[in-house]
């Protein structure tokens, strides 16, 4: 599994994210953009909630993560298929899914980055309280296993089109969707043309129903057999589709 | 070294390379020739293993580049066309991540990547973003990146296009060198550089080959010794029996 070859590929596309000012913006948008939201004077935020708990911070976390993590995974195999790099890369001994695995991990390990530099916001309900540990501990996992998620949707739609933009905006789509895929709206749309018994799986399939159900400090075997089906289904995919396209 | 057996790619219905079947030996600089989209690079994309061919077969230095497409690959410098490079990488960097890629051992890292560095004289541009470099440069890091592993066979898909006449002699230069003791395989639609470089000619139209022997067989076929003429009439021959 660690081959020199996905060691090599999983350091360089890891250190490809600050060679960009990709990387960087991610990361003041992610955290400014949280840090804001969590202790927004408004709706159900921080203050009001009047508890030492990051209740607020994970109510927001998908929301951050539907445009920040499409943005990261877009450029993972458009871009390598755009400039032709793509031919220099299957010309050396790298199978498509040692490569697929180490783009994906790499990007993943960027967004843990981006995760763990929320440190503060623990901090600061340590200090105002004694919140629940193993509810923080366990929003963070599940937090990682949304990104994870919703990265390799990402990357599945990187590998279909050369386009970043294009790539991005399919992967927003079907994040949204899946992100959603309990909620009224997108089932009544389902529901116009799916019969009755499709529904119920697509509901079951909703990614803020099990980051929720994780969320609330219960580790459920179905939360991580979801996510681990959902990553494995679409990864797998990519590499499908990469040994098909890679050449066009 | 290199054994091509009717090897054929069709894309959708369309023949892009048809039963072509070549030896090239080791120490041969074998000149693959051919008007755009006669299949050059179709073939050398077979050849290393970027996409599979629909029929046929071919070994480098006896492993299949089906069955054994790692093994085969890793005995392959490949330059593609237009040297596609990871842009923001600096040159050293880039290539310390092409010897990690390769899986070679780690101690000699450093001395390696100081030897290919010198061989392609792209030393006084080690810690220059790649993507600030000139054309010519640009070629030599790709070149070098194709060596760093000191392959058995290389092939070049057009390598001196786009540079002007200075590059270009600086390019062939290393080729040159190199041709001792590595098989080659370089495709060009530039006719002096067959001349220059190549010991053996291949000229391909439509994707089959029409034409295979030394360049001064190739040259004695034409009443007025002019490559250019004999290019041409081959070619053209081809392109009216499709
Ligand atoms: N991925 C592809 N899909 C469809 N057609 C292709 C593809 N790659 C190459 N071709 C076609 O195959 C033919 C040969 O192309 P190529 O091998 O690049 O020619 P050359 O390198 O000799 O100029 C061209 O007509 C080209 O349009
Ligand atoms: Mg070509």
């Amino acid at each position: 599994m660690l081959s020199p070859q996905f060691k090599a590929l999983y350091k360089k596309e890891f250190q490809s994210f600050f060679k960009t000012p990709l990387g960087y913006v991610f990361l003041v948008i992610f955290l400014f953009g949280l840090g804001y939201m969590t202790f927004e004077p408004g709706r159900g935020s921080f203050f009001l909630l009047r508890e030492a708990s990051l209740r607020a911070f994970f109510e927001y976390v998908p929301w951050m993560f539907i445009f920040l993590v499409p943005a990261v995974s877009m450029k993972l195999w458009a871009d390598e298929r755009k400039r032709g790099t793509v031919e220099l890369l299957f010309s050396m001994p790298v199978t498509v899914k040692v490569a697929v695995l180490a783009k994906f991990f790499a990007a993943w390990t960027f967004v843990g980055l981006a995760l763990s530099l929320t440190f503060p916001m623990i901090i600061t309900v340590l200090i105002l309280g004694r919140p629940d540990m193993k509810i923080i501990f366990l929003g963070h996992i599940s937090s990682m296993f949304l990104a994870g998620a919703m990265l390799s949707v990402g990357g599945f739609f990187s590998a279909m089109t050369k386009n970043q933009v294009v790539s991005f905006i399919l992967s927003v789509a079907t994040c949204f969707i899946l992100l959603m895929a309990d909620s009224p709206p997108v089932l009544e749309l389902v529901g116009t043309f799916a019969p009755k018994y499709f529904l119920n799986i697509f509901e079951s399939l909703s990614l803020q129903g099990h980051f929720e159900s994780m969320g609330k400090g219960v580790i459920r075997l179905s939360d991580l057999c979801y996510y681990a089906i959902m990553i494995s289904f679409w990864t797998f995919s990519s590499i499908v589709l990469l040994n098909e396209n890679k050449s066009e | 070294m290199i054994v091509v057996e009717s090897l054929c790619k069709n894309f959708d219905d369309f023949f892009a390379v048809k039963d072509v079947s070549f030896q090239v030996g080791k120490g041969q600089v074998l000149g693959l020739l051919g008007p755009n989209g006669a299949g050059k690079s179709t073939t050398m994309r077979m050849l290393t293993g970027f996409i599979n061919p629909t029929s046929g077969h071919a070994k480098i230095c006896g492993h299949s580049i089906l069955q054994e497409k790692e093994k085969a690959q890793s005995h392959i410098g490949y330059v593609p066309e237009n040297a596609p490079l990871y842009d923001d990488m600096d040159v050293r960097e880039f290539l310390e991540f092409i010897y990690d890629l390769r899986g070679l051992p780690r101690e000699q890292k450093v001395s390696r990547v100081e030897e290919i560095l010198k061989l392609c004289v792209i030393e006084d541009v080690e810690s220059q973003k790649i993507e600030t470099l000139s054309k010519g440069y640009k070629r030599r890091v790709s070149l070098a990146q194709a060596l760093i592993h000191n392959p058995d066979v290389l092939i070049l898909d057009e390598p001196t296009d786009g540079l002007d006449p200075n590059q270009k002699h600086e390019v062939r230069k290393v080729i040159k060198n190199l041709a001792k003791e590595k098989t080659i395989v370089i495709s060009t639609h530039i006719l002096e550089e067959v001349d220059a470089v190549c010991d053996r000619a291949i000229i391909m139209a439509q994707g089959k080959i029409c034409f295979d022997g030394t360049p001064a067989s190739l040259k004695a076929q034409s009443p007025t010794g002019r490559l250019d003429d004999v290019f041409r009439s081959i070619t053209m021959q081809k392109e009216a029996l499709c």
